[in-house]
């Protein structure tokens, strides 16, 4: 049985409260810097924010939320942080490899050329 | 019957956090991890050969210590900027690991830490580019990604 919200023993509901406020700022702060990097290559950092502790924190407030409210362990949430975290380098690595071929075939930029073993 | 054991545990472990942990979901879990097992059996990919799986928890720790500093250090980068300019840069590094594993476990360190991003990998040197977001100090960026979590996941791969 799920209880309410406001049922929440005030100790949780701290708890909640910290971790969703830590991955929501996290996860705007990394949409602020899409908005104010200038390059490609830097604004593929800001996203990460959101990635690590942004998820981290609203799938810790989470699992607490519900282990509390319906007094048993709900730790399905996990399961988001780890496909999060497993599947999103590969996106990274997809986009930055197509930006530096970009980049290489076009001459633009101070990108490091494809350097090869003499 | 268990080709994967690892694959194995693990599906099973997702099919109850997903399901409920009764004796009902038990069953069924283990139906579809044996039958995925086998399905991954034929595609015969490498085996991972976990040596020391007792230093897996330290990784662990240390990975997610290091991303809170580098979530704190990016955030203020973000907010800072045009302020304080950062100091953007490429950076070469040579790996001395060459396990499959070992260096996937690697990149997705390094990408999920904000601030560093895997650009590219190539096998016939054994190196890999970075892009950094802070680059103060190319030495110190080299010592931790060499001595920090290299030779950990070279003692935890053989």
């Amino acid at each position: 049985m799920i209880q309410s919200a406001s049922d929440l023993p005030l100790w949780a509901a701290i708890i909640v409260a910290f971790f969703v406020l830590v991955g929501a700022v996290l996860a705007l702060i990394g949409a602020i810097g899409f908005l104010k990097l200038p390059t490609f290559y830097e604004r593929i950092h800001a996203p990460a924010l959101g990635t690590s502790w942004g998820v981290g924190g609203i799938m810790l407030a989470s699992i607490v939320y519900f282990s509390v409210s319906s007094s048993r362990l709900a730790i399905h949430e996990i399961l988001i942080g780890l496909l999060v975290t497993v599947t999103t380098p590969v996106t990274f690595m997809l986009l930055a490899r197509a930006a530096l071929h970009r980049d290489r075939a076009e001459g633009n930029g101070a990108v490091p050329e494809k350097h090869r073993p003499e | 019957m268990f080709p994967y054991p690892i694959l194995f545990v693990s599906l099973v472990l997702m099919w109850l956090l997903l399901g409920g942990f009764t004796p009902g979901q038990l069953v069924l879990g283990v139906i579809v991890a044996v039958f995925a097992s086998w399905a991954m059996a034929s595609l015969r990919p490498e085996k991972p050969r976990i040596r020391n799986i007792h230093l897996l928890p330290k990784l662990f720790v240390i990975v997610m210590i290091d991303i809170i500093k580098s979530n704190i250090h990016v955030a203020g980068v973000i907010l800072r900027s045009g302020a304080k300019r950062h100091n953007p840069g490429f950076l070469t590094v040579y790996l001395d690991i060459r396990n499959e594993f070992a260096l996937a476990v690697l990149a997705v360190v390094l990408t999920s830490t904000p601030g560093s991003v895997w650009l590219e990998y190539d096998s016939n040197d054994n190196s890999v580019l970075l892009h950094v977001l802070d680059i103060d100090n190319e030495t110190v960026w080299r010592d931790t990604i060499k001595n920090r979590y290299e030779r950990l996941l070279m003692e935890i791969f053989t």
